[in-house]
């Protein structure tokens, strides 16, 4: 993988998820996609580690925390006009995004659990590619993983943004991949029909 | 080589075993991809499990839900991609399979004989429509012994009949009006003709056995004598009938007044409308008249003061005589009956029998109950007291044994109801198995009219659809896995197939029973006929099929 895919930077972490700064304002990879950053296996000569992740929340505020943006645009014709007067805006703002563990890679070898180690500070988040986003979904355990993720996004939107997200890699066998998952997810709801169909029902639209 | 495309869902694996026991069967959840609608009980399934694989039979489908909220609120049968999604998991199908028997070690291509069930699959052990070769396994191939009778549901497979196994016990046809019963049992006499060293002698009731049958739709079909000219003989007891017909007969069938006994008359007493009382006389009369000689001086007596004398010395009442005679005279009117038997029809029939041929008995115009039950009780007693007699002999000198012989009847329960079996040949024959070298093959629409202990001794039971509780019960009486047959039985189709279980199948199968009337089929038939005889047989009987 080249560094030219590089997105941003962790900057936070610890055993369930991550924070990454995006290098470029408002670039944080989609909400749900697959992105990687490699880590240390300690005592294994393994070299290609990598962990992998879905984001579930990004953001963009200010740069410095005591700072907080002031509205600029009351004689702008557009918000462009805005960012081309106040180049700085480009400086101070930040976007930020946060990435839930789904699993990690050695070698040549997925797992979908959590990994040993969390991820490093500094290290680079690079988006999967559509390979690596099939290789990945051969399985479904990383939907239970999400199910489980008490985070601040519904995991009805999490799991639905990540298995959309995953079924464009498929192209005609979109369906057919989203029937799996969505059976699935029928296995591990099912004793939570409404939650079950409320994904469902998101997933719907892209299964056409 | 026919391939298994015969089937589509051959090899699918159909679901896991889920729960079950070995009494009542086991429980497969069937896998989103599979559905119920293409279910269909009396299928075959082969469970893999952990060290052999179960041959076994669906005999029920259920449609079960996980979470009962989707009661509640059903998923919108619109939204196709919800449906896909639910079915199999959170709404799945499950079948019922009852394990039958254990083939191979677990090891495909290791050949051993199927075993009969004593244990189960364990959980999860996966389920597959069976393949052409498990069945194979389990039914073996058409040989000279097994006759193709069938195939399985959506299956183009051939179950095939051990007829020589067959032969060695009584069997029974059921099945309601219009299933099959006809068509089946005139296939199961071409069988035992080419297959099992046996003779038939059939009583042909309605005339279609022997030369040609109708079938419901009004064309002709070929029966025993145009197909096997050598093998078979057909006897009329209606001369007229059989020449307009076009039949050609073998023998006309005469029959004595002094051949008749008292217990020919015990078995009519319900068809006469006798009662009890004078079926009581007959045997006292016989016995004071001698058995050769009653009938005709019962019918001879006048109504006068030395009559009523002799009836008072043998203490019965006069109604009773009026009653007895009344009877009598009835049967009296039956043309076939003369009063001196010129030829004994006994010894013609067994002559033929005894000479490897087949004798079809057809009645012509008798088609009522009382000719058929007096004479094929009559003439099956008789034969079978010179079979008793032979056999004996047989085994105290060095003679040789009769041929085995299968006597047909139709109407069974009047001649096996608990009523008479006790006294007719039939019962004894039916209770005796083959001690004798003499079997029936029973057809009949109402089995429940016939005796329990009697249901108990017919080795083989095929059965068409029956719908009367009653009937589903007697033939099922004494059957493992009762309850699931029962399902399986209720739902045969109307015409052209049956439920098989017995003596001679390894475990009970529905069959769709083959095709019986076309060219095409009937040549099927004598194929091996054609294999034993030169080319000019070969191209006679290319001629008969046109
Ligand atoms: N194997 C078969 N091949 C072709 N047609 C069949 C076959 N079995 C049944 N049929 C059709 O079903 C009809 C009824 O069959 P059949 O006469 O044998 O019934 P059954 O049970 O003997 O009726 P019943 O009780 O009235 O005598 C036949 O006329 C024929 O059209
Ligand atoms: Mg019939």
């Amino acid at each position: 993988m080249t560094e030219q895919h590089k997105v941003g930077e962790v900057i936070e972490a610890c055993s369930t998820d991550f924070t990454a700064q995006c290098y470029e304002l408002y670039r944080s990879p989609a909400l749900g996609s697959l992105v990687k950053t490699r880590f240390e296996l300690q005592g294994t000569d393994v070299q290609d580690a990598w962990l992998y992740g879905i984001v579930y929340q990004a953001q963009t505020a200010s740069g410095d925390p005591g700072r907080r943006p002031i509205a600029r645009g009351k004689e702008a014709q557009d918000e462009e006009e805005i960012y081309r007067d106040n180049p700085q805006l480009m400086k101070l703002l930040k976007s930020d995004f946060s990435v839930v563990v789904v699993g990690f890679k050695e070698g040549e070898r997925i797992y979908q659990y959590l990994p040993p180690r969390p991820a490093r500070i500094h290290g680079l988040v690079i988006p999967c590619t559509d390979e690596e986003v099939k290789q990945f979904s051969r399985s479904f355990d990383f939907i239970n993983l999400l199910l489980k993720s008490r985070l601040e996004i519904p995991v009805e939107e999490l799991v639905g943004a990540a298995l959309r997200s995953m079924a464009q890699v498929y192209e005609a066998e979109k369906h057919a991949f989203l029937v799996s998952a969505g059976k699935e997810l029928a296995g591990l709801l099912s004793a939570d029909y409404a939650q079950l169909k409320a994904i469902l029902k998101g997933l719907k639209n892209d299964a056409k | 080589m026919m391939q298994n495309d015969g089937n589509a869902l051959f090899g699918h694996k159909l679901g896991v075993v889920v729960s079950g026991s070995l009494t009542h069967g086991i429980d497969v959840k069937l896998d989103g991809s599979a559905s119920v609608e293409d279910m269909a009980v009396g299928r075959y399934v082969t469970i893999k499990g952990q060290k052999r694989r179960f041959f076994g039979m669906i005999t029920d489908v259920t449609l079960g839900v996980v979470d009962e909220q989707i009661n509640v609120s059903p998923a919108d049968a619109s939204d196709s991609f919800l449906a896909e999604v639910l079915s199999g998991t959170i709404t799945f199908g499950t079948l019922h399979v009852l394990p039958m028997l254990t083939i191979g070690g677990g090891v495909v291509g290791v050949e051993d004989a199927p075993q009969p069930v004593k244990t189960i699959p364990s959980h999860f052990s996966a389920v597959e429509v069976s393949s052409q070769r498990d069945v194979e396994s389990v039914f073996g191939k058409e040989d000279d012994k097994k006759f193709f009778i069938g195939t399985p549901l959506d299956m183009e497979v051939k179950i095939c009949l051990d007829l020589q196994e067959f032969v060695k016990r009584s069997n029974g046809i059921f099945g309601k009006s219009g299933t099959g019963k006809t068509f089946l049992t005139r296939m199961l006499l071409i069988g035992m003709l080419q297959k099992s060293s046996a003779v038939n002698l059939v009583f042909d009731m309605h005339n279609e056995y022997g030369w040609e049958g109708r079938s419901e739709t009004g064309y002709k079909v070929k029966a025993l004598k145009q197909l096997f000219p050598e093998k078979v003989a057909v006897f009329t007891l209606d001369e007229e009938s059989s020449r307009r017909r076009k039949v050609s007969t073998d023998a006309v069938v005469r029959i004595g007044y002094d051949e008749i006994e008292p217990e020919d008359i015990a078995l009519l007493r319900q068809t006469l409308n006798l009662t009890e009382n004078a079926v009581e006389a007959s045997y006292q009369l016989a016995r004071r008249y001698g058995d050769r000689k009653w009938i005709q001086t019962c019918l001879n007596m006048e109504n006068n003061a030395e009559t009523q004398a002799i009836l008072e010395s043998m203490n019965i009442h006069e109604a009773t005589f009026r009653n007895l005679r009344r009877g009598l005279e009835s049967i009296k009117r039956l043309a076939f009956l003369t009063e001196k038997n010129g030829e004994n029809a006994v010894d013609r029939i067994l002559k033929y029998l005894d000479s490897g041929m087949n004798v079809v008995l057809e009645f012509g115009r008798y088609t009522d109950l009382t000719a058929y039950i007096l004479v094929a009780n009559l003439l099956s007693r008789r034969i079978y007291n010179q079979y008793r007699e032979r056999t004996e002999r047989a085994l105290g000198e060095e003679a040789k044994p009769p041929r085995p012989l299968v006597i047909t009847i139709e109407e069974a329960h009047k001649f096996l109801n608990p009523e008479v079996a006790n006294q007719t040949i039939f019962g004894t024959i039916a209770r005796e198995m083959r001690k004798y070298n003499v079997t029936l093959l029973v057809v009949d629409q109402r089995p429940s009219g016939i005796a329990e202990e009697i249901m108990s001794q017919i080795g083989t039971k095929i059965t068409c659809l029956l719908d009367n509780e009653k009937d589903i019960d007697a033939v099922l009486t004494g059957v493992s896995g009762k309850n699931e047959l029962r399902s399986v039985l209720s739902r045969l189709d109307a015409k052209q197939q049956v439920l098989i279980f017995g003596h001679s199948v390894p475990m009970p199968v529905v069959v769709r029973t083959r095709e019986y009337g076309s060219a095409e089929s009937l040549k099927s038939f004598s194929s091996l006929g054609v294999a034993e005889k030169g080319k000019q047989v070969e191209k006679d009987i290319e001629d008969l099929w046109k």
